[in-house]
């Protein structure tokens, strides 16, 4: 996680406040935001790639063998890929502390 | 400093004449500022312009209230406008009318005042085939106050009229000779 | 010497714009900006300014088109006026909290309604709170330099910059200017180079969310910088000084040394105002003028040091600010003598609004106003002058 932004001091942000470093929105987990988990159960899925489209946060990433594959850094539980898949590939678990 | 108000009608030129004037001035040396009276312009409408010349830097934001010379391009003004107004008794009223001095100066409301007149519609029409008066004007407003040179107004025109120029500053030389002074 | 052209104002704003060396103008034509814009399209489209001219569906897009330009690092140019101010007005914030360095003659006219085309205040006030750094002109060389000025300062503040510049009573006068010589002025304005700007090959973010946590130390931080450009507009003023010999201060004065009574005024009227202390000085009158030229940031030491000894300022505004406890300048001027232990009366007055002409005879009236103040205090916190009861 970033540097929280209470702390930092004026005098040491950039004019305009502008944020110099090209994708940092990578650095900031969103993935503790989360209750439920996708599952993805392989044997079900057409890797047709709509749960790659609808997440909010881009979380999927598709492997060697063609799975989309979410990362759970990123993933904030809140069920479009599941609620979305045409195969009820995916199942939203609750997760375990 | 010497204070010109131009009197004319909306497309006259009563606006480019006052503007001939500060360049001319300024191009001899002098300082000069030239503007209209502000605002929506309308065609035929009667309007004002205004012009100052000095030897010194010019320091002013307001309009012509005591003018030291008044220029009137069109000879129907002075029956509906009141040209005179605040006119220094010691000023120059230049006017474009064919009529005797006695008649002038009734229309003047018998301004005492040096008054230079000159058939300005005329000689237009004759040499631009127009009645744009206002070049012509600057003839009798040279030969009526001597502020500035033939020279320098004569290269004030040919920079804004280019080959129209040559017509203007002939309808000028013509009212130079024509201009009576009383 | 330097040769003297007699030019409109406006043509001459223009002028000074394309010797900056602008790479993009976006401008929506309103009254009385129009002649600087449609002068400075005629000079593009002949081929006589190398620049992008992007004619816009209104202001609010003028404004925006400048932001995206000068992100990406070029020298932009925009003007306005009153209504067309009022319509920019969302993005004159963005472009001063993303550290633009856009400049903008605003040439300044009453805000309707009713509807006026005529000069005063108004429009530049609505916007005092902005964050822009702004210039007052009082003739046309003044507007010229100022322009110039404007590129400087911005460029090395990294903020916008408006000229203002009184609209018809100076934008559309024909007097003399002289331009700075190219070569000095390519040397006083070197090419832009911005460190931080909107590049591909270099990704950054401008225009981020400012979240509760930042948003404060984001608006400190811009605060700062419009303080901290006071002392880079001083030197813009005197590197300009040593190329011409001629002054810039952030308050000018005119006979103010042994002054009793002073009028503290913005733009192009303080010309009158002068005039009226010439006649009053020749009876004897010890009177002066304070000139206001940069209003923001507001240079507050300047102020209470030009206003020497005086015993009563007469504060002349030329806009009014509804339901509040004086014309905006008038409550600056009390703001900053609260920071003084000296403090004259203060007259507050509202004067030439929409056009209304304020003549030195106005003035010199006004100076005798200010003058009874001496023995009476004035009875209200501000009056509207010259208004018929
Ligand atoms: S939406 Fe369902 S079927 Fe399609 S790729 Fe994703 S998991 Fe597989
Ligand atoms: S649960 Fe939401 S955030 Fe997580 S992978 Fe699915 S769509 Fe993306």
């Amino acid at each position: 996680m970033p540097k929280d932004q209470g702390l930092i001091s004026w005098k040491e942000l950039a004019p305009g406040m502008y944020i110099l470093e090209p994708g940092n929105s990578k650095k900031f987990k969103t993935g503790d935001w989360r209750a439920f988990r996708p599952v993805l159960d392989k044997d079900k899925c057409i890797k047709c790639g709509m749960c790659y489209i609808l997440c909010p946060d881009i979380c999927y990433q598709q492997d060697q063998d063609g799975f989309f594959i979410c990362n759970l850094f990123y993933c904030k539980g809140c069920g479009i890929c599941a609620a979305n898949c045409p195969k009820k590939a995916i199942t939203m678990v609750l997760e375990e502390e | 400093m010497v204070e010109i108000r131009l009197h004319g009608r909306g497309g006259q030129g009563a606006v480019t004449s006052a503007e001939l004037i500060a360049v001319a001035a300024i191009s001899q040396g002098d300082y000069a500022q030239a503007f209209p009276s502000f605002g929506p312009e309308r065609r035929g409408a009667p309007v004002q312009a205004f012009a100052r010349i000095d030897k010194n830097p010019i320091r002013s934001r307001e309009k012509i209230y005591e003018p030291d010379v008044i220029l009137v391009l069109d000879p129907t003004l002075p029956k509906i406008v009141n040209i005179t107004q605040g006119l220094k008794p010691s000023g120059i009223a230049i006017l474009n009318s064919n009529l005797p001095e006695p008649e002038l100066r009734k229309l003047l409301h018998n301004f005492q005042g040096k008054i230079a007149v000159v058939d300005a519609t005329k000689i237009a029409i004759e040499e631009l085939g127009l009645p744009i008066t206002n070049t012509t004007m600057l003839g009798a407003f040279l030969k009526a106050t001597g502020l500035v040179s033939l020279e320098a107004i004569e290269q004030a025109i040919t920079a804004r009229f280019g080959r129209l120029a040559e017509k203007n500053i002939k309808a000028l030389k013509r009212a130079i000779d024509e201009t009576k002074i009383y | 010497m330097t040769k003297k052209f007699a030019k409109e104002v406006s043509i001459a704003v223009a002028e000074a714009v394309a010797q900056c060396k602008v790479d993009v103008i976006s401008a929506y034509p309103i009254t009385p900006q129009t002649h600087i814009v449609e002068h400075l399209a005629e000079l593009v489209n002949n081929g006589e300014l190398d620049a992008e001219y992007i004619p816009v569906e209104s202001e609010h897009a003028a404004m925006s088109a400048c932001i995206g330009a000068a992100a990406t690092g070029a020298r932009t140019f925009t003007s306005t006026s009153a209504q067309g101010l009022l319509l920019m007005y969302e993005t004159l914030f963005i472009a001063s909290g993303m550290r633009l360095p856009i400049v903008m003659a605003l040439v300044n006219r009453s805000v309707s309604a009713p509807i006026s085309i005529w000069n005063d205040h108004s429009d530049v006030m609505s916007m005092r709170d902005a964050g822009w750094i702004h210039f007052f002109a009082e003739n046309g060389q003044q507007a010229v330099d100022l322009i110039y000025h404007a590129y400087k300062v911005a460029e090395k503040t990294l903020l916008p910059v408006a000229v203002n510049i009184d609209g018809f009573i100076l934008s559309h006068v024909v007097e003399p200017v002289t331009f700075l010589d190219q070569n000095l002025l390519d040397k006083y304005l070197p090419p832009l180079k911005i460190k931080y700007k909107l590049d591909p090959k270099n990704p950054i973010t401008i225009g981020a969310i400012g979240v509760p946590e930042i948003y404060t130390e984001a608006k400190k931080a811009q605060d700062e910088a419009l303080k901290a450009s006071y002392k880079i507009i001083l030197q813009a003023w005197k590197d300009f000084e040593k190329l011409t010999g001629r002054k810039y201060l952030p308050v000018e004065t005119y006979q103010m040394e042994d002054a009793e009574v002073a009028i503290v005024i913005m733009g192009s009227l303080a010309e009158n105002a002068m005039n009226a202390v010439d006649i009053l000085r020749a009876k004897g009158k010890k009177v002066g003028v304070v000139r206001i030229r940069l209003w923001r940031p507001f240079p507050t030491k300047d102020f209470l040091k030009a206003i020497g000894k005086v015993k009563t300022l007469c504060v002349v505004d030329r806009a009014v600010s509804h339901g509040a406890t004086g014309g905006p300048v008038g409550i600056e001027v009390r703001s900053a003598l609260y920071q003084s232990n000296k403090r004259p009366r203060v007259l507050n007055l509202i004067a030439g609004l929409s056009g209304r002409d304020v003549t030195k005879e106005d003035f010199v009236e006004i100076f005798e106003k200010t003058f009874e103040t001496l023995t009476k205090k004035p009875t209200t916190p501000y009056e509207i002058y010259g208004v018929k009861e």
